[in-house]
């Protein structure tokens, strides 16, 4: 499989489970492809350690076309690599030089403890959308989607907030571990929509208390999770959550 | 739940109380910066010394003086609180971590910052807020006032005393490059149409204020005033 010219140095953390204390241990790599993805590089590594008859490296994918947020690696100090608005799946080895070293940590918070080596568990996130990340619908047919007028500023902000694919990276990368990015696209994206509103004070109230509960860090404003964000989820969001929090705990009646 | 609920303690709470309390620090220090800046009227202090005898006896200042201390106290608790939660946040360290890729050192640093500053406000009010409080301004000016002025002028002969209070503007001025948009930020005031302005006027305000503070020692030290 490999074809490519490029001598790599990985140093990888590789940890038995959760209860254990892990460690960076070096790999050598030759002949690796510019045009291979971040991953078809571990792919390559993992069959010589197969071979090799030693453990290969265990990492979170799924899609690897960027779109369901499972490939989660922290490469020299940056998540998802040193490319903006990419994932690790969309990473290519042309982003890297022949010789390098590339550090491979798996996403670190004490909310996302390690399962094994990279993979991280990361079902905080989802008992803190299930906390209140949802609207109510009546059976029966849809109704049309035109009965429902949203101009066209507001339905654009709620795709871009629903762009977030929970990959974690914003955690990964906050000085604080906060989970303020994630939670705020999650309830910005139905925040902004008609369909969104009964919930809406409830909402904003539990997922905040879950994000509190999960053991996520408190944001201090670096902006670190906007600038890594592999969709781009803009701090705006961040924003209209602390408005609807304090709407909701100041203004509503509804206090969760 | 009843009534706030968890308003307070939640994460997004303790950020409202890190930003309002800011804010107001931010208010206090045009104050105090304004009615320091009158010795650079360079008249012997007349001018300054009416300010700060004003600033000693008005009742309603000497109560906005404690409602300051309460801010300032719970400003720097909350920071404490919160800087300690975030490290349990993060109990394993990264072996390489790339801050600066994605955000600015001093963002990363205000609790490092605001230390700096809490060793200055400790010495600060040692030298003229103990002084004019407690233990009493020993002279007079022609006016009659206590002569504050002249316990600045003493104080900045000693030139340690004058590099601190320089580094410590540096600090300053670096942690509210990060706290007035940060405030704003939190408060939710993230917005098209005002970000510009918040940014350009937190970048002067940072500025202007650390670099008229830094000018006070350095004034007094030098002669530049007298
Ligand atoms: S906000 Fe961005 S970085 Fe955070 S989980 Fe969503 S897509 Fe990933
Ligand atoms: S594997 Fe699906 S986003 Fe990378």
């Amino acid at each position: 499989m490999s074809t490519g010219n490029m001598n790599l140095t990985l140093k990888v953390w590789r940890q038995k489970n959760n209860k254990t204390a892990g460690a960076l241990v070096d790999y050598k790599l030759a002949e690796i492809s510019p045009d291979m993805s971040f991953l078809e590089m571990f792919d390559v590594l993992n069959e010589q350690l197969i071979n090799k008859g030693e453990e290969p490296v265990v990492f979170d994918h799924d899609c690897r076309e960027g779109i369901c947020g499972m490939c989660s690696m922290f490469i020299n100090g940056r998540p998802h690599g040193p490319k903006d608005l990419v994932t690790t799946c969309q990473l290519h080895m042309r982003s890297f030089k022949d010789g390098d070293t590339i550090v491979v940590e798996p996403w670190r918070a004490a909310a996302f403890p390690v399962v094994k080596d990279l993979t991280v568990d990361r079902s905080a996130f989802d008992r803190v959308i299930a906390a209140g990340g949802f609207i109510s619908v009546n059976t029966g047919n849809a109704q049309d989607a035109n009965s429902l007028p949203i101009p066209k500023m507001q339905a654009d902000a709620a795709f871009e907030a629903a762009a977030c694919i929970g990959c974690g990276a914003c955690v990964a990368t906050c000085k604080n571990a906060s989970a303020m990015l994630f939670v705020s696209a999650k309830i910005s994206q139905l925040a902004l929509l008609p369909q969104g509103q009964p919930e809406r004070y409830r909402r904003v109230q539990s997922m905040v208390a879950q994000m509190d509960a999960e053991g996520f860090g408190n944001c201090t404003n670096t902006g670190a999770c906007e600038a890594e964000c592999p969709k781009g989820i803009s701090l705006e969001n961040i924003a209209r959550m602390n408005r609807d929090f304090a709407s909701a705990k100041f203004a509503s009646e509804e206090t969760v | 739940m009843s009534g706030f609920g968890n308003a307070f303690s939640s994460s997004i709470g303790k950020k409202f109380i890190m930003g309002a309390t800011g804010i107001f620090l931010i208010l206090f220090l045009i104050v105090h910066c304004g009615i320091n800046a009158l010795i650079f009227l360079n008249d012997g202090g007349l001018t300054f010394n009416i300010g700060a005898h004003f600033m000693a006896t008005n009742w309603i200042i000497r109560a906005g003086e404690v409602v300051l201390m309460i801010g300032l106290l719970a400003h720097i608790f909350q920071a404490l609180r919160l800087t300690l939660q975030n490290n349990k946040a993060r109990p394993v360290k990264y072996a390489v971590n790339d801050g600066k890729a994605n955000s600015k050192w001093y963002s990363r640093s205000m609790g490092l910052l605001g230390t700096l500053l809490l060793i200055f406000l400790i010495v600060h009010l040692s030298n003229f807020w103990v002084v004019s409080r407690f233990t009493g301004i020993p002279t007079v000016d022609a006016n009659g006032h206590e002569d504050l002025y002249a316990v600045m002028k003493a104080t900045f002969q000693n030139p340690l005393i004058v590099g601190l209070y320089v580094l410590s503007m540096i600090s300053l001025c670096y942690h509210l490059l990060h706290g007035f948009a940060s405030a704003f930020q939190t408060m939710g005031w993230n917005h098209s149409k005002y970000n510009g302005i918040i940014k350009g006027a937190g970048i002067w305000y940072s500025i202007i204020i650390s670099i008229l503070f830094a000018a006070m020692p350095i004034a007094f030290h030098f002669g530049f005033i007298q």
